[in-house]
């Protein structure tokens, strides 16, 4: 069955039955391998799409859900990898395996836009369903108030492995 | 003829013309002001300079260094180029870095065959035991020094002037007399004629000259990571490639007795559904059915019309309760072994001013990475080829030799980034299972990938494990006797992996009186390392106990384990008390310990443990509320991992990761197993630590002169007794089992 949606800004189709989770359709039907595969039962937030602006879980959200939708990945979270989010998470020095941080950051991602300036109390409440196994929650926590800091439409376009000044 | 300084400055116009020609093109000569002669020796574009298997230095000034160990989240596909670079003397931003492949050039091509701590042997490529720091220290630094001086060499003969008189600055050969100075992209050409220099002559930098070691330097693929790239196992396509599924028995061991392979065959995309034949061994291949698709999704779902009937096998006699049941008896009746027996425990009872007993209990706990096991493999033309996140991915090529009958020259292994590790990717069982689908189906590349489910009922579990202990102490609180029946697990004759304590286990040797047995049920659950494997859990009991016999003599803990440090031998090889005791006194004045007047509910707990060549002490603070509930408020972290901390943004990431890893295992981790089956199968019953639970962790380095050791897993095991110690601080209560869910804490 033919299923029509917008993914990150540009209209795609894709043959596919209706039940196939949009997780697969993305990873093995478009190649977009940024959103990830962690338990397939929506417990792990590591497969955090954005459907219609809003956080979900495409491992558990059948394709035909999205026919006409608005679908943003990590891919599409910025043109080149400069929305505030992921220049504070190379900032901070965030992952370490880095396999949920996708996830991470879409979830971090919709929080910002409905709560520009989050505390911590905000930031657990919408990141405690993304598991981190390597546990880096406290430089999530501390990226998200650097991102809330840093201007939305500076894209430096940088990051380059170096030192810390 | 030109001078050395025309020569120099000749050479930098030269890597303008390559930067102008690749941008400008035709304006190049037009704004080129200098004669032409000077550009008849520039002719072909400068060679690229390979001094080693590990660096490539290309004219455009950038430097590709390899990660030749697996990249699991520790951090050393940075930490490792780290090292070659500060001794290259090059800038880190110039610096990019691939992953290597399995490759014995990056394991014997300097200096013979792997050796543990040996300075100039090269270490293999592997991921475990918190080794690959202490392992690659020397040789890393080595391989970046040689190639220094092949290019320090080049500059010496360019201006007729010996060795010793040049130094470097980074990226630049220094002739110190004469100031005069060339680019090492100006040597390249030169360099790569030069004779590779024997490594024992090499000198390598002082300290106090890192440049890049002791920096904080970000992990090298975060770019990729932040806006998704392919990097992990599961992440690896090509063209043609089909999807496994391998269904595996829920009980450990069993076998496929028959299966409805027509059904399955019949499902959309399905294109093979056939049985595997698996050996007796649990780390290997064991029997199940695989089902190859064209896509994942699909091989899947067609698991669903498998109906798979299993054969009974023993393990299923098997249930957590019995073992709890076995361990209970066992502990009443003589130990099977006796692991080390000083003085006189009996008679030290006799004599104690006090003496007290305690049973406790850890469970197994699964390893769960986040990225389901997978891999990738293709037979073709009688060679193998296999992309596989692994932490031994040469284990695990010669497991699919030995199984599959494939000479190991025919079998070529990709090494990806992990999703996770923990010790899970120590086994290879995933990698023969692809390869033996990917010889099944022959020609096509195939993917299998497991399923969270798939993975936390066939993981190698760290191993539960029940201690029986009696202590006493005398009227000044000294500890006198000691004794731990430890009832642990068999396979075979031996111990079931991970299941072992070794005989010097603290506090042998600090205890006049100490003994040490053993009791093994025999165990059909397969079991193996997590993140500081016997630690992990002997820290918990052994720490608790101290604490327990700290109350009985009404002294304060920390200053009881300081004491009982103090009491024993300061100069042991394996151990060495000035340590521990070093790390104790650090975090008692950094958390601030007997200092704080803390509310009625909230308490702190403090322990230490040495394991992986790393010293760590802990404080927790937690609160209880009346009705129970705990929180985590905060743990103070002090380590001693030698003289360097080589990069201090992982290694602080390190040690909290591992700070919250320990309190998620104390928590609420459990696999229970039921008629030789894991009950757990997913994040609802199998419970990974969540954001809002995780305290600040606060990380201190105590520097000492001693080698430079690991870090992946030795702040872990202390926080479990430390947070148990809180909550005895906050509440009264001894928590003497895990998971910690499992108690009423109320109190008051």
């Amino acid at each position: 069955m033919k299923t029509t949606f917008k993914l990150n800004g540009k209209s795609t189709t894709v043959d596919v039955p209706p039940d196939m989770p949009l997780l697969w359709v993305l990873r093995d039907e478009l190649n977009l391998k940024g959103t990830k595969f962690g338990c397939g039962q929506t417990f792990c937030g590591a497969c955090t799409v954005h459907v219609k602006g809003k956080a979900v879980r495409s491992c558990a959200t059948a394709i035909s859900v999205v026919q006409g939708s608005e679908v943003t990945t990590i891919e599409g979270l910025s043109l080149d990898g400069t929305h505030p989010l992921q220049r504070a998470w190379e900032e901070i020095d965030v992952p370490q395996c880095g396999y949920c941080q996708a996830g991470q950051l879409m979830s971090a991602a919709a929080l910002l836009e409905k709560t520009p300036k989050p505390t911590d109390a905000q930031i657990d409440a919408a990141m405690g369903g993304n598991i981190c196994r390597c546990a880096t929650y406290l430089r999530i926590r501390q990226a998200i108030h650097l991102a809330a800091d840093l201007p939305r439409a500076n894209a430096t376009g940088q990051g380059k492995p170096g030192l810390e000044d | 003829m030109t001078t050395p300084s025309q020569k120099a400055k000749t050479i930098e116009r030269r890597e303008f013309l390559r930067a102008t020609a690749i941008v400008g093109g035709g304006l190049l000569f037009a704004s080129y002001a200098e004669p032409l002669s000077a550009l008849e020796t520039w002719g072909t574009p400068a060679a690229d300079f390979v001094p080693n298997a590990f660096i490539r230095m290309t004219p455009d000034g950038i430097v590709t260094i390899i990660g030749k160990n697996p990249e699991i989240g520790q951090g050393m596909k940075t930490t490792l180029p780290m090292l070659i670079a500060d001794e290259l003397d090059v800038e880190w931003k110039n610096v990019r870095v691939e992953q290597g492949d399995l490759d014995a050039k990056y394991s014997t091509g300097l200096g013979g065959p792997a050796a543990a701590f040996n300075a100039t042997a090269m270490a293999g490529q592997s991921a475990g035991g918190s080794t690959a720091t202490p392992t690659n220290w020397f040789p890393m630094r080595r391989v970046g020094a040689a190639a220094r001086a092949m290019l320090v060499r080049a500059a010496a003969q360019t201006w007729g002037v010996p060795d010793a008189e040049c130094d470097t600055t980074p990226g630049v050969v220094v002739h110190k007399a004469s100031g005069r100075t060339l680019k090492y992209t100006a040597l390249l050409d030169k360099a790569a004629s030069v004779q590779p220099p024997g490594l024992a002559t090499l000198k390598l930098k002082d300290a106090q000259d890192f440049r890049i070691i002791g920096t904080k330097v970000k992990g090298v693929d975060n770019h990729a990571i932040v806006t998704g790239k392919p990097l992990f196992g599961i992440d690896v396509t090509l063209p043609g490639m089909l999807y496994a599924a391998f269904v595996k028995a829920p009980v450990f061991g069993s076998n496929v007795v028959s299966a409805n392979y027509d059904a399955a065959k019949a499902q959309p995309g399905v294109k093979h559904v056939f049985p595997v034949e698996g050996g007796p061994q649990l780390t290997g291949l064991v029997s199940g059915v695989a089902i190859v698709a064209t896509s994942w999704w699909a091989a899947q779902k067609a698991r669903a019309v498998l109906d798979i009937k299993w054969a009974d096998h023993p393990t299923s006699q098997q249930s957590s309760a019995g073992f709890a049941q076995q361990a209970a008896e066992l502990s009443k009746q003589p130990p099977q072994r006796n692991l080390k027996k000083d003085g006189d425990v009996d008679a030290a009872y006799m004599t104690a001013a006090k003496v007290i007993e305690a049973e406790y209990f850890y469970p197994f706990i699964a390893h769960a990475p986040l990225e389901p096991q997978n891999c990738t493999a293709q037979w073709k033309d009688g060679k193998m080829e296999i992309w596989a996140p692994s932490q031994s991915p040469g284990g695990g090529r010669n497991l699919v030799a030995s199984t599959l009958g494939i000479p190991q020259t025919d079998i070529i292994v990709h090494m990806t980034r992990s999703g996770g590790g923990f010790g899970r990717r120590l086994n290879n069982d995933y990698m023969v299972e692809a390869a033996r689908i990917a010889k099944e189906i022959a020609g096509a590349p195939v993917k299998l990938l497991w399923t969270r489910e798939d993975d936390i009922q066939h993981d190698f579990y760290r191993p539960a494990g029940f201690h029986y202990f009696k202590g006493g102490v005398d009227a000044s609180g000294k500890i006198v006797a000691w004794r731990d029946h430890f009832v642990s697990f068999s396979a075979g004759q031996n111990f079931a992996q991970a299941a072992n304590v070794g005989a010097t286990e603290f506090p042998a040797r600090f205890v006049p009186n100490f003994q040490l047995d053993v009791s093994m049920i025999p165990l059909g659950v397969p079991t193996g390392f997590l993140r500081a494997p016997g630690s992990n859990g002997l820290a918990y009991v052994m720490q608790s106990f101290i604490n327990e016999l700290a109350t009985a003599a009404d002294k304060d803990p920390l200053q009881f384990r300081l004491d009982l440090l103090a009491s024993g031998p300061q100069d042991l090889q394996d151990f060495s008390a000035p340590r521990a005791r070093g790390v104790l006194e650090l975090v008692r004045e950094k958390s601030g310990w007997g200092k704080t007047t803390l509310p009625k509910g909230t308490g702190m707990g403090v322990a230490f443990h040495f394991s992986h060549s790393g010293y760590f002490a802990e404080v927790v603070q937690a609160t209880v509320t009346r009705d129970g509930s705990l929180k985590v408020d905060k743990v103070w972290v002090a380590g001693d991992i030698g003289p360097q901390i080589i990069n201090p943004s992982n290694a602080e990431n390190q040690a909290q990761g591992s700070v919250l890893d320990g309190i998620a295992e104390a928590l609420d981790q459990e696999i229970t197993i039921d008629k030789g089956a894991v009950k757990q199968s997913n994040f609802d019953d199998f419970m990974l630590l969540r954001m809002p639970q995780a305290p600040l962790v606060e990380v201190h380095w105590k520097l000492s002169d001693s080698r430079v050791t690991g870090l992946g897993e030795p702040a872990l095991p202390p926080v479990v007794p430390a947070l148990t110690a809180a909550i005895f601080a906050a509440t009264g209560k001894r928590v003497r089992s895990l998971p910690i869910s499992k108690h009423d804490l109320k109190w008051g």
